[in-house]
């Protein structure tokens, strides 16, 4: 039933996005090594911290809870892990790659998303050279907070009732994913204001470089999302339900 | 997996290649360059004095050992994935067919 809405909406998306679109030169990705001032990269950095703490008690209470969903939460981490190493090319004739966190955070909730997301930051940060330690707050609270949040709660509000579930996942990972780069494009908006127009025209700019981009690789971080899930919901509803009743619970 | 399933599986992985096929196709003159260029650049406009005050502590030498890096990480996630599904899949078959003996 879904596929039908799916792939006609797709396309249709597509053909809009590549008439409207002028080809440019720009690379999305992460805020790089000391491109934020000092005060900005403290600021997001102290914003980000309890986040992380409280992360790793929510994935320490849902281990104990539920020991055999551990190869599961593995299994969110992983599919983060490798949708952020994949980088797409995208209308805008540059590249950059998904986020991958919108699964986790539907899954296990957006704390413990919050965790593996930022882990897959600081990989990225110390072996790649992509992203940065002084900015790894900025870039965690965009993509390990602000993202699988979103995601967490578009995935409530539509799928209410259980029904929809396949079109509330594709719309929590495609916003999450848009929305980190959205958040992005703020905090350099924040960080260099424009002379004339301020915050406000800086962030036209910047979410002109980052945020356009991402569009076409939101929507398929939102079906390879749907993907996964119903893999999962073939050979392993137990857990799934199981983890989704005890956040129904809190 | 049902039937309608798989057709959803095969519809969906043709469109995330058509999307990132499309581009390559449509957009010619363009490197689909991944370094931070452009982002540098509007930083370079608005704040012509900023200078980055903190270097990458390791940069991988050149192009090749990037892409090596980036195609471990890529590695490293799939195999973990391939790895979980392997054992779901094998355990609820298992699981299938214990219901069925003692039926």
């Amino acid at each position: 039933m879904k596929r039908k809405v799916f792939v006609p909406m797709g396309i249709a998306a597509m053909v809009l996005y590549l008439s409207v679109n002028t080809p440019q030169t720009a690379h999305a990705m992460h805020i790089m090594e000391g491109f934020l001032p000092v005060g900005w990269a403290v600021f997001w950095w102290v914003l980000f911290l309890p986040f992380f703490l409280l992360g790793l008690r929510e994935i320490q209470r849902t281990t104990r809870a539920n020991p055999e969903t551990k190869l599961l939460l593995g299994l969110v981490g992983a599919f983060a892990f490798v949708l952020s190493a994949l980088k797409l090319p995208s209308v805008t004739g540059s590249s950059s790659h998904p986020t991958g966190t919108g699964l986790g955070a539907v899954l296990f909730g957006p704390l413990t998303m919050g965790v593996l997301g930022s882990l897959v930051l600081l990989f990225q940060a110390l072996l790649l050279a992509h992203g940065g330690l002084t900015t790894l707050g900025a870039n965690a609270i965009s993509m390990a907070v602000v993202g699988p949040f979103v995601a967490y709660g578009v995935y409530r509000l539509l799928s209410r009732g259980g029904k929809r579930q396949k079109l509330a996942v594709f719309a929590a990972a495609a916003l999450a994913d848009l929305s980190t780069y959205l958040v992005t494009s703020l905090q350099l908006a924040l960080a260099f204001p424009a002379e004339s127009g301020g915050v406000l025209a800086s962030f036209a700019k910047f979410a002109g470089i980052f945020a356009l981009t991402q569009v076409p690789l939101a929507i398929s971080e939102g079906l390879l999302t749907v993907l996964v899930w119903n893999w999962l919901h073939a050979y392993n509803r137990t857990e799934m339900e199981q983890l989704m009743a005890a956040k129904r619970g809190v | 997996m049902g039937k309608s399933n798989r057709y959803l599986t095969i519809a969906i992985l043709l469109v995330v290649i058509l999307l990132a096929v499309l581009p390559l196709a449509f957009i010619h003159g363009s490197e689909f360059g991944g370094s931070d260029d452009a982002a540098e650049e509007a930083v370079g406009q608005l704040a012509p004095d900023y200078e980055p005050w903190f270097q990458p502590i390791f940069e991988p030498p050149g192009a090749e050992t990037e892409s090596l890096l980036f195609a471990l990480q890529a590695a490293i996630g799939a195999g973990v994935i391939g790895y979980a599904f392997g054992f779901f899949r094998g355990r609820s078959t298992k699981k299938g067919r214990t219901n069925e003996d003692s039926v």
